[in-house]
C-alpha cells in the first residue's frame, strides 16, 4: 500500500520518485490562504455581500420590499434585479437562446437558491440579519423536477423558449431501431439512473473585487481556471478582458464544479463598482448545496445484445440529461457520454442518443469525470446484466470483448481514437491482486450456507478521455541570477500538487533542485493565457509545456554559453549535478552556470505546447462488498484499483489522486444523491443530509500498478485525476448487485442505501414466491 | 450562518440559573454543551432572546453511585460518561450508547442533560434512558420533582418540563456491565440513527427494550418485552418489535422499512444481550 | 461583551457580540485564518480546534463559552510560527501526503492530535472511527489515516494489512457499535 516508484523510470532521474510536496509546510503551519482568508490591503474596508435567495423552485415575483433591510444596522446598500444593469446571460452558448440567466432575478425564479437581492453590509453578521428583512412576494408556480417530466413540456421554465429541451447539439444519426440487435441471440434492456451528486469541495464559492483608480477591476476568486473565468466575467459585464484581472488565492478543491466563473463573480464586481468600495462574498454551505453547480443527473436506457458464447454484438445508450434551471456546462457532457459509450469493448454495432432538459433545480456542470463516468457506469452495468443473462463470469465476458493491444490506435464506434491500452491485462492483474477465484469460492460458500452477510464481487473495466477539449497549454521557465527558478503555468492547481510536480519537471532538465524552483499560477496579469486544471489535463498539457520550456531554456543557455566559453554549441552540455553548462568530455574545463548566464541577460523561455489530441487512460477495478441481506446494509470491504495513466511523475501525488477519486466513486455508488422533492425543494442542502463519506465509511485502498505510455506526447503522460472515480463507481455498484443476484435482484439504482437494497431483495423475493 | 443576536448569561450556580429562567421564561433557553441548541440557532430555526449558559456549573457534573441507582449530573459531558469507571461497572449500556453519539468533537461538548432536554426521537440517549427506566430530576424555584422517563416525553421535541425547570440530574438503575446491547443502524458513522435498539437486563431479570426513531418520542418495544416475559423465543419476540410504533418517512427509509429493520435489530440486540 | 481567551499560549481579549462563534473570533478578531469553516451543521470538522486540550468544532462554540479558557489552533503547534513542521502530526501529514487542497487539514490535524492524546495505541479502525467528525473531499482518507498512524508511532503498512485481513469490517450494520472511543 505504500506508494511505489514509477515502473517506467529513468536511472538517476527525479522523475518517477516520491517527492513530498513543497506546498505542505505552509499548508501545515499557518494554513493555506483561501479567498475568504485574504487580508490583501486592496480589500481594506470591503463590504460583505449577502444574497437573498429564493425559497421556492418556481415562482413569479410580484414585488420585493427592501426598505426594512435598508434601514437595518450596518447596511450600506440593497440591490434587486431592477437595479442590476448586467444583461441576463446565456451561460452555455449552444443552449436555447431564450434560456438566459439574470444576475439577480427580476420577474421569475427557477430554482431554490436563485439570487433575488444583494445586501451589502459593513460586517458579515449584519448581512444575515438584514437579508432576513427583505420581503419578497412570490406567486408559486408548479415546478418541473424529473427529467422525463420536463420532456413533456407541460410546464415550461422559459415560456418564450417554447420547450424545456435545451439544445439540439446531441441529435443522433438515423435511429436503427430493432435492426441494431437483429443478429443477437440475447438482448437485455434496462433503464438506469445516474443520480445527481454534489461536488461539495470543502471550500465553498468565494469572490472579492475592487476597482483601481485606473478603471481596472481585480477579482480574487476560487476557480479552476483564472483566464477563462476572466473572459467569461468580462463578456457578461460587457468589459474588455484587459480591464479585468483575476487572482486566485489557494483554492480548496473544485472537482469540476469550479470550472469557469460563477455569475456571483460578476455580481461582486458590479456591486463593487456601484458602491465604490471593495466587496467580499463567501457563501455558506447551505447556499453552496443549492447554488454551486452539481454533477451527473442522467436517466439512461441501456440495451445490449450478443450471443450465448459471450460475444457482444450490439449496444445502445439513450440518455436524458438534466441541465437544471439555467443551462451551463452540463449541456455538453452527454457528448462525452456518447463518445465513450462502448467503453473498452470492440462492439461491432453501437448507437447512442441524448437529450438535455431544463428543470427547476440547480444547474449542472462538470463533476470528476464529467460525462465519462456516466458512460462507464452504463456499459459496465450492461456487461454485468448480459453476463447474468447468459450465465457467464463477468470478468471473463469482459476479457472476451475488450479491444486487443494489437488493435491500437483504435477508432471506436463512439468516434474516439484510443491511443494505447492493454485492457485484458489490466483486468487480469486486478483480478490476480484480489484473488478473484478465491473470492468467488468464498461467495459460493456463503450462498450455500445462506449467510446473512453475503459477499459481492464487482469488476469494472474502463477507459476515459483526459486532456480532451483544451489541448493547448503554456509555461514560462526563468532562471534567476541567484540560481532560483520561476515557473509560470497556465494550469490551476487546487490540491493536485503542481508546485511540486512542475518543479520536478523543471529540475530534471535544469539540474537545479526542486527547493529552488517556485511555481506560480492563477494571476491573469502575470499569466494572460492558460486553460486551467480540469478534465485530468494538467500533466499532459501544462506539465509537458514545462518540460518543453525547460529543454528550450537549456538550448538557449548553451547558445549563450558558447560565447562565454568560446566553444561550439554542439560541444556543450548541461551538467545536471550543478546546473552548469560544460564542455562535453572535458571535466575540469571552464563552465558557466545557468545562474551566471541569467545574471548577464534575462534567461527565460515561454513555451506553448499543443497536444492536438486527448489521451485515453484505462484500468480495471475489483470491489468486494458485504451485504447484510436482512437489513440491506452494504459495506465496501476492499477495492483493488489498477489505473494506468502512463508513466508516473510522482507516485505520492499520483496515488493520492487515485485515492481521492476512488473515494468519490464509492461515495456515488453507496451514499451520495442530491434529492429534490416534487416541489423542487432540496432535501439534501446541508452536510448533515448529504451523504459525503467520512473515514469510517471507507476502507484503505489496494492499488495495482501498470504504466502504458501514450504516443501523444514525448513524455508518455496521460491524466489520472478522474480515473479512480470512473473505475470504482461501477465496480462497487456491480459488487452490491452481485451480492444479492442469487436472490433474484438484477439491478438497483445508486446510491445503494440500505433501504434500496432491502427493498430490491424484498421485491425479488415476492416475485419469486409468485 | 450565525444565530440571531441574544443576551448571554452565565450564572455561577444552579440557583442563579433557576432565577434567570424564572425571570425570562419562554424567552430564555438553557445552553449546556450547545451541540443540540447552537446548530438550530445557526440555521435560525430557534432564536431565543436570552441564552443561559450552565456549561460550567461544576455542581451539575458528576457520576456517582447512590443506593440502587447511579446519579449523573445533567451537565456531565458525553466524554466523561464514555470514560467513567463507575458506569463501566454499574451501567455499561449507557456508556456504550454514549460512545455512538455524534463524533469525538461532539462528545467533548455535548451533555446528557442537554440530549434529554432536546428530546430528539432520533437521538440515542432518550431511548437508552427509557430502556433503563431512568428518572429525570427537575428543579425550579418551586422545588424539585422526579419524573420517570416513561412519563417525561409528550411528543416530538416536547416534554413535561416547564419553562422554569432545569434538568439537574438523571438517575438510572445499577444494571451492571453485562446483559445489554445497543444496535444502532446508520448510513454513516456519525449520522443520526435510521433505527436503533437498546436492550438492557433490569434488576429483576426482565429484558427492557428502547427504540430510537420509531415514533415521535422514544418508545419501548412492549409487545416484545411481554412475549419474552411469557417465555417465548428471541426470534418470536423480536418479530413483534414494531407493534405500536409509528416510524417516520425520510430519505433514509420508509416506515415499512423501519418496521422491518426494528425487528432485525431487536433480535440481534437480544441475542447479543443474552451473551 | 468582553472575553479573555488564551489562544496558542497568548492572552487575547476582545469585546464581542455573544453570538460570535469561536471560529469567527479566531479568524476575524485574531486574524488566525488556518481554522476554516466548511459547513453550517457541525458536520465537516474543518473548524476543529482544541479547547483545554480537547478537540471541538469551533463553529458550534460561542466565543463567550471559552472565556478564560485555552484554545489551540494549528498555528499554535510546535514550530508553526517559524513555518516548520515541529509537531509529529503535521510532519506525518506531509510525509504521507495526508493533504491535497488543504482546506480540511487544520481541523483534521487538530482532531488527530486529540485522538492520539486520548488513545495512543491506535489501530486503523480506531483512526477511521476517531476521525468520523472530519470530512475530507480530496484524499479519500487513505493517506490521512496513514499519517495519523505514523504520528502515533505505528507502522501504517502493518496496521492497514491487519485491518484488511481481519474481517473486522464484516460486522454490518455500521460502525457505531459503541466499541470505539474507549
Amino acid at each position: 500500500m505504500r506508494p511505489r516508484a514509477g515502473l517506467v523510470s529513468r536511472p538517476m532521474s527525479i522523475l518517477g520518485t516520491r517527492v513530498v510536496r513543497t506546498e505542505d509546510p505552509v499548508f501545515l503551519t499557518r494554513g493555506a490562504t483561501y479567498t475568504d482568508d485574504l487580508t490583501d490591503e486592496r480589500l481594506t474596508g470591503a463590504l460583505h455581500l449577502t444574497l437573498v435567495r429564493s425559497p421556492l423552485a418556481h415562482a413569479t415575483i410580484n414585488s420585493i420590499d427592501v426598505e426594512e433591510a435598508r434601514n437595518a444596522p450596518g447596511v450600506v446598500a440593497v440591490f434587486t434585479g431592477a437595479d442590476c444593469d448586467i444583461a441576463p446571460a446565456l451561460l452555455f452558448p449552444a443552449a436555447n437562446k431564450a434560456m438566459v440567466r439574470p444576475f439577480l432575478a427580476t420577474d421569475r425564479v427557477r430554482y431554490v437558491g436563485e439570487a433575488v437581492a444583494a445586501v451589502l453590509t459593513e460586517e458579515a453578521y449584519q448581512g444575515e440579519d438584514a437579508a432576513d428583512l427583505v420581503d419578497v412576494d412570490y406567486e408559486p408556480l408548479d415546478a418541473v423536477v424529473g427529467m422525463k417530466e420536463a420532456l413533456k413540456d407541460e410546464i415550461l421554465l422559459f415560456p418564450e423558449a417554447g420547450t424545456n429541451t435545451v439544445t439540439g447539439m446531441h441529435l443522433a444519426k438515423e435511429d436503427p431501431g430493432d435492426e441494431l440487435f437483429a443478429d443477437c441471440e440475447v438482448v437485455v434492456s434496462r433503464e438506469i439512473v445516474n443520480q445527481r451528486v454534489a461536488a461539495a469541495p470543502l471550500e465553498t464559492r468565494a469572490a472579492s473585487a475592487y476597482w483601481g483608480e485606473d478603471g481596472r477591476c481585480t477579482i480574487f476568486c476560487s476557480t479552476q481556471n483564472a483566464q477563462s473565468a476572466r473572459d467569461e466575467v468580462a463578456a457578461w459585464m460587457g468589459m474588455d478582458a484587459k480591464d479585468l484581472r483575476l487572482i486566485l488565492p489557494d483554492v480548496g478543491g473544485g472537482f469540476g464544479a469550479k470550472i469557469g466563473a460563477d455569475p456571483e463573480f460578476a455580481l461582486v464586481a458590479w456591486l463593487s463598482k456601484k458602491v465604490g468600495r471593495p466587496v467580499r462574498w463567501n457563501e455558506s454551505r447551505s447556499e453552496n448545496m443549492t447554488g454551486m453547480v452539481q454533477g451527473r443527473g442522467q436517466v439512461q436506457k441501456i440495451t445490449i445484445g450478443g450471443d450465448r458464447d459471450g460475444t457482444v454484438k450490439a449496444y445502445r445508450l439513450d440518455v436524458v440529461a438534466d441541465a437544471g434551471a439555467y443551462p451551463r456546462l452540463g449541456v455538453v457532457l452527454p457528448m462525452f457520454t456518447r463518445m465513450m459509450a462502448p467503453g473498452t469493448y470492440d462492439i461491432p454495432k453501437v448507437f447512442s442518443s441524448a437529450q438535455v432538459v431544463a428543470t427547476n433545480t440547480t444547474s449542472t456542470a462538470a463533476y470528476r469525470g464529467a460525462g465519462r463516468p456516466e458512460a462507464t457506469q452504463a456499459i459496465e452495468r450492461a456487461m454485468d446484466l448480459f453476463a447474468d443473462e447468459i450465465g457467464m463470469d463477468p470478468a471473463e465476458l469482459r476479457k472476451k470483448n475488450v479491444i486487443k493491444p494489437e488493435q491500437f490506435p483504435f477508432t471506436t464506434k463512439g468516434g474516439a481514437e484510443y491511443d494505447s491500452g492493454e485492457y485484458a491485462k489490466a483486468i487480469d492483474l486486478a483480478c490476480q491482486a484480489a484473488d478473484y477465484e478465491g473470492l468467488r469460492a468464498e461467495q459460493a460458500r456463503r450462498r450455500e450456507r445462506g449467510d446473512a452477510l453475503q459477499l459481492g464481487i464487482g469488476v469494472s473495466s474502463y477507459v476515459e478521455i483526459t486532456g480532451g477539449g483544451a489541448f493547448v497549454e503554456n509555461a514560462t521557465v526563468q532562471v534567476h541570477a541567484d540560481g532560483t527558478v520561476t515557473v509560470l503555468t497556465g494550469t490551476s492547481p487546487h490540491g493536485q500538487g503542481h508546485a511540486t510536480a512542475w518543479a520536478m519537471l523543471a529540475s530534471e532538465e535544469l539540474g537545479i533542485p526542486v527547493e529552488k524552483i517556485t511555481v506560480k499560477h492563477g494571476d491573469t496579469d502575470l499569466i494572460p493565457t492558460g486553460a486551467g486544471t480540469m478534465g485530468s489535463r494538467s500533466l499532459q498539457t501544462g506539465g509537458v509545456a514545462v518540460h518543453n520550456a525547460a529543454v528550450e531554456l537549456v538550448e538557449l543557455a548553451k547558445q549563450r554559453a558558447a560565447d562565454v566559453l568560446e566553444a561550439n554549441v554542439d560541444d556543450l552540455e548541461l551538467d545536471k549535478a550543478n546546473g552548469s553548462i560544460v564542455v562535453k568530455g572535458a571535466p575540469g574545463a571552464k563552465s558557466v552556470s545557468l545562474a551566471d548566464l541569467a545574471g548577464q541577460e534575462e534567461l527565460k523561455v515561454f513555451h506553448e505546447w499543443d497536444a492536438k489530441k486527448p489521451t485515453f487512460p484505462f484500468g480495471a477495478h475489483v470491489a468486494v462488498v458485504e451485504v447484510d441481506v436482512e437489513s440491506g446494509k452494504a459495506t465496501v470491504e476492499r477495492i483493488w484499483a489498477l489505473d494506468d495513466a502512463g508513466p508516473i511523475l510522482n507516485p505520492l501525488i499520483f496515488d493520492g489522486q487515485r485515492h481521492g477519486g476512488i473515494a468519490q466513486g464509492i461515495a456515488q455508488a453507496m451514499l451520495e444523491e442530491v434529492v429534490f422533492d416534487p416541489e423542487g425543494q432540496p432535501l439534501t442542502a446541508t452536510f448533515a443530509d448529504y451523504g459525503i463519506p467520512s473515514a469510517a465509511e471507507l476502507p484503505s485502498f489496494d492499488l495495482v500498478s501498470m504504466e502504458t505510455p501514450t504516443t501523444i506526447n514525448s513524455m508518455g503522460y496521460k491524466g489520472v485525476g478522474e480515473a479512480g472515480t470512473i473505475g470504482s463507481c461501477p465496480a462497487v455498484h456491480n459488487a452490491v448487485i452481485d451480492a444479492v443476484s442469487h436472490l433474484g435482484v438484477r439491478h438497483i439504482d445508486m446510491p445503494l442505501t440500505p433501504v434500496r437494497v432491502w427493498t430490491a431483495i424484498h421485491e425479488a423475493q415476492k416475485e419469486s414466491a409468485k | 450562518m450565525i444565530p440571531v443576536g441574544f443576551d448571554y448569561r452565565r450564572p455561577d450556580s444552579i440557583d442563579a440559573a433557576l432565577a434567570l429562567l424564572a425571570e425570562h421564561g419562554d424567552d430564555a433557553t438553557v445552553l449546556a454543551g450547545g451541540h443540540s441548541l447552537l446548530p438550530v440557532m445557526k440555521l435560525r430555526l430557534a432564536a431565543p432572546e436570552v441564552v443561559i449558559d450552565i456549561g460550567r456549573l461544576a455542581e451539575l457534573n458528576y457520576i456517582r453511585v447512590d443506593g440502587d441507582e447511579v446519579a449523573i449530573g445533567a451537565g456531565t459531558r458525553y466524554r466523561d460518561i464514555v470514560v467513567s469507571d463507575v458506569l463501566a461497572k454499574e451501567c455499561a449500556l449507557l456508556q456504550a450508547v454514549t460512545r455512538t453519539v455524534g463524533d469525538p468533537q461532539v462528545r467533548h461538548r455535548g451533555t446528557l442533560g442537554g440530549a434529554l432536554a432536546h428530546g430528539d426521537p432520533a437521538g440515542d440517549l432518550p431511548a437508552a434512558i427509557l430502556a433503563l427506566e431512568g428518572t429525570i430530576v427537575l428543579r425550579s424555584p418551586r422545588g424539585e420533582r422526579k419524573v420517570p422517563i416513561t412519563e417525561f416525553y409528550t411528543g416530538i421535541f416536547s416534554s413535561v418540563k416547564e419553562p422554569d425547570e432545569l434538568i439537574v440530574e438523571i438517575r438510572v438503575p445499577r444494571t451492571g456491565s453485562t446483559g445489554w446491547a445497543y444496535e444502532k443502524f446508520t448510513r454513516r458513522s456519525n449520522d443520526w440513527a435510521i433505527v436503533a435498539v437498546a436492550v438492557v437486563t433490569a434488576p429483576d431479570g426482565a429484558r427492557r427494550i428502547g427504540l430510537v426513531n420509531m415514533g415521535s418520542t422514544p418508545l419501548r418495544a412492549k409487545a416484545t418485552e411481554a412475549a419474552l416475559a411469557e417465555g417465548r423465543s428471541i426470534e418470536e419476540a423480536a418479530a413483534l418489535a414494531a407493534e405500536g410504533t409509528e416510524p417516520p418517512a425520510d430519505n433514509a427509509g420508509t416506515p415499512e422499512y423501519r418496521r422491518h429493520l426494528v425487528t432485525v435489530l431487536t433480535r440481534r440486540a437480544l441475542q447479543t444481550a443474552a451473551g | 461583551m468582553k472575553v479573555e481567551i488564551t489562544v496558542n499560549g497568548e492572552r487575547t481579549s476582545h469585546d464581542v457580540e455573544p453570538r460570535t462563534l469561536l471560529a469567527h473570533y479566531l479568524r476575524e478578531n485574531l486574524g488566525l485564518k488556518a481554522t476554516n469553516i466548511g459547513c453550517d451543521t457541525t458536520s465537516c470538522g474543518a473548524c476543529t480546534v482544541l479547547v483545554d486540550g480537547e478537540s471541538v468544532k469551533s463553529c458550534t462554540v460561542l466565543a463567550v463559552q471559552t472565556d478564560q479558557q485555552s484554545v489551540t489552533t494549528m498555528e499554535g503547534l510546535d514550530g508553526a510560527a517559524q513555518g516548520e513542521l515541529g509537531h509529529p502530526v503535521t510532519k506525518a501529514f506531509r510525509e504521507e501526503h495526508g493533504l491535497q487542497c488543504g482546506f480540511c487539514t487544520p481541523g483534521m490535524v487538530m482532531s488527530a492530535i486529540s485522538l492520539i492524546e486520548e488513545n495512543p495505541d491506535l489501530t486503523e479502525k480506531d483512526v477511521r472511527e476517531g476521525l468520523e467528525g472530519n470530512l475530507c473531499r480530496c484524499t479519500g482518507y487513505h493517506n490521512i489515516v496513514r499519517a495519523v498512524l505514523v504520528a502515533a508511532g505505528k507502522d501504517p503498512d502493518a496496521a492497514q494489512r491487519v485491518e484488511a485481513e481481519s474481517g473486522e469490517r464484516t460486522m454490518a450494520p455500521g460502525f457505531s457499535t459503541g466499541e470505539g472511543d474507549k
